[in-house]
């Protein structure tokens, strides 16, 4: 049912008012019909019309139909939210030979149907929306859309696998690529790993070509040991600052020869190794692991006394042939110019210590899972031994799943890559130490490509599986048996009882979480993080690389956990969203921006210094403020400062609000 | 042909419209040579009845000053608009309701109470209040009521050209005058002053950093002021930026931060909100504590960003209460 009236002709607006069911997201709590009866009453609105799906081809023709034959020359759809579906109807409207931008949506779904079980007042709120966008679209102007040239190069932002692949895919279509990675040397968690799941193959081999070849690509320039300082710009044309703190090795000089390692004052390691997650000890000045990228040295200012204390025999200098260490470095700020950013900048792993009742840090042979990677890595802390701290090869070994996930204590999400990591870490125990392996575990969540067949293979490895989530370990033995051995207490579902299992050596299975710097990196990039500090995606399905900022893309573990295949995946996806931006070459800008209107600047200069997007400038001739339209965004900032009411908005203009919000009231 | 008869008249006010009528000096006798002044209580012995006996609309011109506040200025006001061709809202109180406005603030009974009994000069141990009547052995006494609330000259009868400023600046006035006699005022509804921001006139405009944002808000006394330099740029809260020009910088010239007596310039609907939301854009902060530390050192923000136009708010008192018996 529609009602349409005959079309004035007097230069009236006409507003024509789609309204629409989406299925039954908005009828079932609407009562279209009374909506569209009602919106066909408002001044000015010549047709009102509802329809199943108005995003749907026969939705859009409906308004396109109305468009040609002149019974309407302004649109009001009343659907779902303007970040769905605004470009659809906006791309409707130019197809029709309309401006796009006498258009408006009433969001009438997420708004209404969604969020109230009261069919009456979901009507009557519908109503009162229509007559909003109904009373401030007769203010709307034609607008057009401008464009902008975009910079071909791109950033990659961490150099993990994600960011690896990233760098490389845009660098072998042609692209200069600046990769940023805050370690001394690229490869993530990645290069900490012996074998990577289902497959077993060993970690390094597959990932130390990819870095060589980051190294050794003409279009990449790989700046480690620095990170991001400030962003500035808009898509297409990024100014980005990068912070690179001195390593106080000339990187050009330097080859890698460890001479200086080994000359250094400190003859055994003073300092946590990072790389081999505190299980061993490195000196201050360090090449993180051999087939670290770049294959340069690094002194850690914290523990070098001639840093420190400016007296050391400095026998790491005349060691260098090469002449690279350099205790004069300083901190330096690149400067460049990008079109598109990737963030690839990972995850940490959950801090076991949080769940006390673990026994994480204070009994001795509790580990991460992290840890005993680097165990069973034959370039490890132990050369691929596991074994227990007084060096005995241990005979039982416990691995607790979950360690950090699926609580919500701790965090209520699956971190995805544990319980295929823990069958992967019992399988290189069981090779390596011929020990008995208990996994405990509350779900095997094995999907993806092998996964549920190498659980298969596991099973037929005799490695123990017990189902229900580890309630404490300690070292309280009850009976002869469990003296010297840390007990795991669990339920085990599936037998109905609980259990003591005695062990040799625990593997806690931690969980993957945000880095503590997320929201400061969110901050600079100017995107959105979800609750738990994942950096957000546009759309959980249709964009998942792409965030709310244009320009800035997501990889791998920072938009949530994930593993190499799910990582490199997405890589490979964002970089080429970077890509088709890059390619496109130029970017079309919302002219949703500031003007000024001039006759009432009265060159106070309050929002000159406000733009976040330094798109105001002062022009000394006229003496009053100018924007420039290429570098706004559209935040309002300005508008909303600015004392004289001077400056204004494009489809937010005073009037357009006020009219917007009088739409709202009228009809309460 | 006899001349336009006018008429002056004061409600709420201070008296300060009236003497700059006075103030015009000289040019006074060009106004008198060209209209008779038929009503001007604070200078003449008119009366009431003097007005009552023109025919309606006999008087060409009612400049009214003053808010409006009480039932005998809401008479007298509703008398001159019927005898009157054009009103003038004159002056801040009668254009956005002025100091006295900021009555607004509290209800009638707790001025009452602050004026007759609170006050540390006041001694009035029998408690007495002023009532509307009171019987004498001589008659009935009565005194007008006193109203809940401050309203503008236009929230009470229909204004035809407002003329702002408290007082409203001699060189407007004369401009005015000018204008009334050769028939050449504006649209029905104008402000008679120019419409761009006091920046634009102000001799200090050229000394404006780019980077207006403040860490410190300050008062003058608490520092030695700059004679050439943008006050606010000194960290002094001039309302320059917000308010109307036409002053010629009175304020400003002498060192005193504007404090936006010639109202808001025709984009802003509400002054007060725009004062408020450009003064905390200028707050030089990214975090909430830094922020408020800053926004703290306005003292009195109510009577700083609303000194002359509460009672013009748009948010003013809509969801009020109303007090039986009272307006």
């Amino acid at each position: 049912m529609s009602t349409a009236k005959t079309p004035s002709s007097n230069g009236k607006p006409k507003v024509g008012v789609y309204v629409c069911h989406c299925g039954i997201n908005i009828a079932g709590k609407v009562n279209v019909q009374e909506t569209v009866d009602f919106a066909g009453t408002l001044p000015n609105v010549t047709v009102a019309r509802e329809y199943k799906f108005m995003c749907s081809d026969p939705g859009q023709e409906l308004i396109q139909k109305d468009l040609r034959e002149g019974l309407v020359d302004r649109v009001v759809v009343a659907s779902c939210s303007p970040l769905m579906h605004e470009p659809t109807f906006r791309r409707a409207m130019i197809a029709a030979d309309a401006n796009p931008f006498l258009f408006q949506m009433a969001n009438i779904r997420e708004h209404v149907s969604w969020v109230t079980p009261d069919k009456g007042a979901a009507t009557e709120k519908s109503k009162a929306l229509i007559a909003a966008a109904v009373a401030r679209i007769v203010l709307h102007k034609p607008l057009e859309k401008t464009r902008v040239p975009v910079n071909s190069n791109a950033l990659v932002v961490g150099g993990g696998i994600a960011g690896i692949h990233a760098a490389l895919t845009l660098a072998d279509a042609g692209r200069k690529v600046y990769l940023v990675e805050k370690e001394p040397t690229i490869g993530g968690h990645m290069a900490k790993f012996d074998k990577t799941f289902p497959t077993l193959d060993c970690s390094a081999c597959i990932l130390t070509p990819k870095m060589s070849a980051v190294r050794s690509h003409p279009n990449i320039t790989l700046w480690t040991y620095s990170e991001v300082a400030g962003v500035e710009g808009f898509v297409g044309n990024f100014n980005v600052k990068v912070r690179r703190k001195p390593r106080y090795v000339k990187e050009d000089l330097c080859v890698g020869c460890y001479e200086c390692v080994e000359a250094c004052v400190f003859k055994k390691g003073v300092t946590k190794d990072e790389f081999n997650v505190g299980l061993s000890k490195r000196r201050p000045i360090y090449i993180p692991f051999p087939q670290a990228t770049p294959l340069v040295a690094v002194i850690d200012p914290e523990s070098c006394v001639q840093i420190k204390r400016n007296k050391c025999k400095k026998t790491c200098v005349d060691a260098c042939e090469r002449g690279a260490i350099d205790f004069d470095q300083k901190e330096e700020i690149k400067e460049v110019e990008v079109g598109a950013i990737i963030l690839a900048t990972g995850f940490k792993t959950f801090d076991a210590r949080r769940i006390s009742r673990y026994g994480y840090g204070k009994y001795p042979n509790i580990y991460t899972s992290l840890e005993v990677e680097r165990m069973v890595n034959a370039a490890g802390p132990t050369g691929g031994e596991v074994h227990l701290k007084n060096g005995e090869k241990p005979r039982t070994v416990g691995i607790v799943h979950c360690v950090g996930s699926r609580d919500s204590r701790t965090n209520a999400y699956c971190s995805r890559v544990c319980c295929m990591y823990s069958l992967k870490l019992a399988h290189l125990i069981k090779e390596r130490t011929g020990a008995e392996v208990y996994n405990f575990y509350i779900d095997m969540r094995t999907p993806g490509k092998g996964y549920e067949e190498f659980y298969e293979k596991l099973l037929k490895e005799n490695v123990h599986f017990i189902r229900g989530r580890v309630a404490e370990i300690s070292d309280w033995a009850t009976i002869p048996e469990e003296e010297g051995k840390l007990v795991i207490r669990a339920e085990d579902t599936l037998v109905g009882a609980v259990r003591r299992i005695p062990v040799d050596m625990v593997v806690l299975s931690v969980g993957l979480e945000p880095h503590d710097d997320a929201d400061d990196v969110r901050r600079k990039f100017n995107i959105s993080c979800s609750h738990e500090g994942w950096f957000l995606e546009r759309h959980p399905k249709l964009a998942p690389v792409s965030t709310f900022t244009d320009g800035v893309f997501l990889a791998g573990a920072c938009q949530g956990p994930k593993d190499i295949p799910d990582s490199v995946a997405q890589a490979g996806a964002a970089a080429a969203e970077a890509l088709a931006l890059i390619d496109k070459g130029y970017v079309e800008l919302e002219p949703n921006t500031a003007y000024v209107q001039e006759e009432f600047c009265s060159g106070c200069k309050t929002c000159v210094a406000l733009c976040p997007y330094s798109a105001i400038s002062f022009n000394v001739e006229k003496n009053i403020s100018s924007v420039n339209g290429a570098l706004c965004k559209g935040c309002g900032t300005c508008v909303a400062a600015c004392p004289s009411g001077a400056l204004q908005q494009n489809l937010f203009t005073d009037e357009q609000i006020l009219h917007e919000i009088e739409g709202v009231i009228s009809y309460v | 042909m006899s001349k336009p008869k006018v008429g002056f008249y004061w409600c709420a006010s201070c008296g300060g419209c009236d003497e700059v009528v006075v103030d015009l000096g000289a040019d006074i006798l060009k106004v008198v040579g060209a209209v008779d002044i038929v009503f001007w209580p604070v200078a003449m012995d008119f009366k009431r009845s003097d007005v009552e006996n023109l025919a309606d609309g006999e008087l060409a011109v009612s400049f009214i000053n003053g808010a409006v506040r009480s039932s005998e200025q809401h008479e007298m006001v509703e008398l001159l608009r019927r005898k009157s061709q054009l009103v003038v809202a004159f002056g801040s109180c009668a254009h956005t309701g002025g100091i006295p406005g900021l009555a607004n603030l509290f209800d009638r009974r707790a001025m009452f109470e602050e004026a007759f009994f609170n006050v540390p000069s006041v001694v009035n141990e029998e408690k007495v209040v002023p009532l509307e009547e009171y019987k004498t052995p001589q008659g009935i006494v009565t005194l007008p009521n006193l109203w809940n609330t401050v309203k503008t000259l236009d929230q009470v009868i229909p204004v035809d050209y407002y003329l702002p400023g408290c007082p409203p600046p001699v060189s407007l006035v004369g401009e005015m005058f000018n204008k009334i006699v050769k028939g050449e005022l504006p649209p029905r509804g104008s402000i008679l002053a120019p419409d761009i921001a006091l920046c634009d006139e102000c001799p200090r405009k050229e000394t404006k950093p780019d980077k207006m944002s403040q860490k410190e808000f300050k008062r003058p006394h608490e520092i030695m002021i700059d004679p050439e330099k943008c006050l606010l740029a000194q960290g002094l809260l001039c309302l320059g930026p917000i308010t109307r020009k036409g002053c010629g910088a009175a304020c400003t010239r002498v060192n005193m931060p504007c404090t936006g007596c010639m109202g808001p310039v025709s984009n802003v609907l509400d002054y007060g909100m725009k004062a408020l939301s450009a003064v905390a854009s200028l707050a030089d902060a990214n975090d909430e504590e830094e922020i408020e530390k800053i926004l703290c050192k306005v003292v009195d923000p109510v009577g700083t960003f609303y000194r002359y136009s509460l009672p013009a708010s748009l948010l003013h008192r809509h969801y009020q209460p109303v007090v039986q018996g009272e307006k």
